[in-house]
């Protein structure tokens, strides 16, 4: 090839990339206008990569009945985009905090400052989602959360941060509810706490809230196990807990440690009466790998499938999500598809996208309960803490390798198993 | 109590047999190559997985698939260290350090991306090695007692090929003095890939048995990994009857730690006892030279 020829190619396809670039981004303002940008913190990378595409899409669910229209009873389902601004798209940007506290803060940051999203959602575990609502609430933008439950992150009283979901605090009140039913229903006594807990943040405040109740509740702690996470063996908490003879065992453990527990208590013969677990064994691959040892556990849940049976909407979310998504949409995806949901319903409110519109408009916000996918009588802010009043959990059992609603009674589709049948029985 | 204590001890010295194993193969790659496989753990790891995807795909029981897992992580330790170890053998430590800690990093998120951040148990056949003992009042797992006893015999296995045979003496000889072992006509470069591949097999043999009650995820090898360090510095690095006994050591330690004073803080008095080790005889371990 000649030297004019190749630079004159070269000249062409210049002009070509500047006429690409001012078309697009031409296209680019005039999609702007109408786009309404939101960030959502996930942690895409590390060992919780498999939950944080979980949560996105459930994000993505409410995103699209957001936007799109729908042949069912929803809010936003029968419009597309948001009704008060001219039909507005919300665009969900995501980003990747890795499980990080520093880098979730610092993502809440770039999302602010350089991507321009009016408010944020995420971001899963509650140590991160701490730092970047303290990025949030430094720029004054509304931050959202669905998904972490540490009691604390609404304690803060901060001025831009609401949650929707319920916290672990209140779910150990229902556990000692549960307890207390249970006793009437069965005329057993179940007064005998042994508590095992993991040792790091989430583990210490679920622990520190039991201690707490079982005095308000009239329970005795007979014994309180702090373990660590990851420990390659756990005989020596079991046989601890087995010998001081506990009718009921609560333990805040995450999923493998909770495998194993399943598999030391086996081995030990150890079934106490009743066995609630507060941690993630919610999670399937926990009855996947466990089968027929999962069961009777106890375990709190925000959600559970069998709940379509109360509530008509459910039926219509959990189908579309498989078509969509091509899973079943597992707790985790409903905890998050309630932020984007709130945050439309406010913006659509404030008609507006400034942030002390949207925050105000949060205040007020009363979502009735047939619009949440969870099990509670609606959505409404503490105008103190901002935590939802009506957030609640629902304590599901594991049956025949399913899980099923045990209580609130309102809510319950099958009866307890109780006690905690012995293993050689099984 | 006495029920506890024998509870403890029992499952102490079961957990211990298993620990001595891992710490092996990495004492040995050590004493020999003189390079610390930060990877170690990782092989742990995939060790487990090749357990559970042979339970789950071909119906194998961990207890008959550990024979064709042994050879093919052989091969494996063989072909990892054709590739990647024998580039790095003369390099500076920290290029050494660097290289197989990638290599760790890589392999676990490797692990992830394949077979997806789940836990998992490997599915058993063989029903009869399942279940629960009575032992001196207190049940012990059957699993767990095939592991210890597993973990026993790859261990005298791998003893007696290090001792009494020629290959193994021509191991110990380049452990001693790699130069001397060249001078007298031992082709290193030989008996380092059969290191390497044989400290690989006995970790993923540990893998395997360990895959018979313990869950698989793909970070699971890094607890086992950092307890396999304090085991290996406790009997001294390099020592392969160091690595036995610091290995029951460690699983005694940590059952009784746990059950006598508190669980919270059974890792800090497995390693509070290395450090001990470490500072008395800072060189050597217990049985090091």
């Amino acid at each position: 090839m000649r030297k004019d020829e190749r630079g004159f190619i070269v000249k062409r396809g210049f002009i070509l990339l500047c006429v690409l670039a001012l078309v697009l981004s031409l296209g680019g303002t005039v999609l702007a206008d109408n786009v309404i940008k939101i960030g959502a913190i996930y942690p895409f990378t590390g060992p919780m990569a498999g939950t944080a595409q979980m949560l996105k899409n459930g994000v993505l669910m409410a995103v699209d009945i957001i936007n799109n229209k729908h042949d069912f009873d929803f809010l936003f389902a029968d419009t597309e985009g948001i009704p008060s601004l001219n039909g507005a798209k919300i665009e969900v940007i995501f980003a990747d905090s890795a499980g990080d506290p520093k880098t979730g803060m610092s993502e809440a940051e770039r999302l602010i400052t350089s991507e321009g999203v009016v408010a944020l959602v995420g971001c899963y575990q509650s140590s991160v989602t701490k730092t970047a609502s303290q990025a949030a609430e430094r720029y004054g933008i509304p931050f959202v959360n669905g998904d972490s439950s540490s009691p604390q992150l609404t304690e803060r009283n901060f001025k831009w941060f609401f949650r929707s979901d319920p916290h672990d605090g209140l779910y150990v009140r229902q556990q000692f509810e549960h307890l207390v039913e249970l006793e009437k229903q069965t005329g057993e006594s179940l007064r005998r706490i042994g508590l095992v807990y993991e040792n790091t943040e989430t583990g210490s405040n679920v622990a520190k809230a039991t201690e707490e109740l079982a005095k308000e509740f009239g329970f005795e702690l007979v014994e309180k196990i702090a373990y660590t996470t990851g420990a390659t063996n756990l005989s020596s908490e079991s046989t601890r807990l087995m010998a001081s003879k506990p009718d009921v065992v609560m333990m805040g453990a995450y999923i493998s440690d909770q495998i194993l527990f399943a598999k030391t208590f086996k081995t030990m013969r150890f079934a106490p009466k009743v066995w609630h677990n507060t941690g993630a064994p919610g999670e399937p691959d926990f009855i996947d790998s466990l089968k027929g040892d999962a069961n009777y556990l106890f375990l709190r849940q925000g959600f559970c499938a069998d709940q379509v049976e109360n509530k008509p909407v459910l039926v219509e979310v959990l189908q579309r999500f498989r078509d969509k998504f091509g899973h079943e949409m597992m707790a985790d995806a409903v905890r998050s598809f309630h932020a984007p949901i709130v945050l439309a319903d406010a913006i659509n409110r404030a008609g507006s996208t400034e942030p002390e519109a949207i925050r105000q408009a949060l205040l007020e916000t009363d979502i009735p309960g047939k619009y949440c996918l969870s099990p509670w009588e609606g959505i409404k802010f503490d105008p103190e803490t901002h935590q939802n009043i009506y957030g609640k959990y629902i304590i599901c059992q594991i049956q025949e390798e399913t899980f099923y609603t045990v209580f609130p009674s309102a809510f319950a589709t099958r009866g307890p198993v109780f006690p905690f049948p012995a293993w050689e029985d099984r | 109590m006495n029920v506890g204590l024998v509870q403890a001890l029992l499952s102490g010295l079961l957990m211990g047999f298993v620990y001595s194993l891992i710490a092996l193969g990495l004492s040995l790659i050590y004493g020999v190559m003189d390079v610390v496989n930060f990877a170690h753990g990782e092989f742990l790891m995939l060790g487990m997985f090749l357990a559970y995807w042979f339970s789950v795909l071909f119906r194998l029981d961990p207890l008959i698939s550990i024979f064709i897992i042994i050879p093919l992580l052989f091969v494996v330790g063989v072909g990892v260290y054709k590739g990647l170890i024998k580039r790095i053998l003369n390099g500076t430590r920290i290029s050494q350090i660097l290289t197989t800690f990638g290599l760790s990093v890589f392999m676990a998120n490797m692990a992830m991306f394949l077979w997806t951040p789940n836990y998992r148990l490997a599915e058993r056949t063989l029903t009869r090695a399942t279940g629960d003992l009575p032992i001196f009042g207190v049940h012990v797992g059957i699993p767990e007692v095939i592991a210890s006893l597993g973990s026993i015999i790859v261990f005298a296995l791998a003893y007696y090929l290090i001792r009494f045979t020629r290959t193994g003496r021509a191991i110990q000889a380049t452990s001693i003095d790699s130069e001397g072992a060249r001078l007298v006509g031992i082709n290193i470069d030989n008996i380092y890939a059969i290191t390497f591949g044989l400290g690989i097999s006995c970790v993923g043999a540990a893998g395997v048995l360990l895959a018979t009650f313990y869950y698989i995820f793909p970070y699971v090898g890094t607890f086992f990994s950092m307890i396999a360090f304090a085991t290996v510095a406790l009997g001294g690095f390099g020592s392969v009857e160091g690595s036995f006994v610091a290995g029951i050591l460690i699983g005694i330690i940590e059952s009784l730690g746990g059950f006598f004073i508190s669980p919270a803080v059974k890792y800090a008095i497995v390693f509070m006892t290395y450090m001990v080790v470490i500072i008395l005889r800072p060189a050597t371990g217990l049985f090091g030279w």
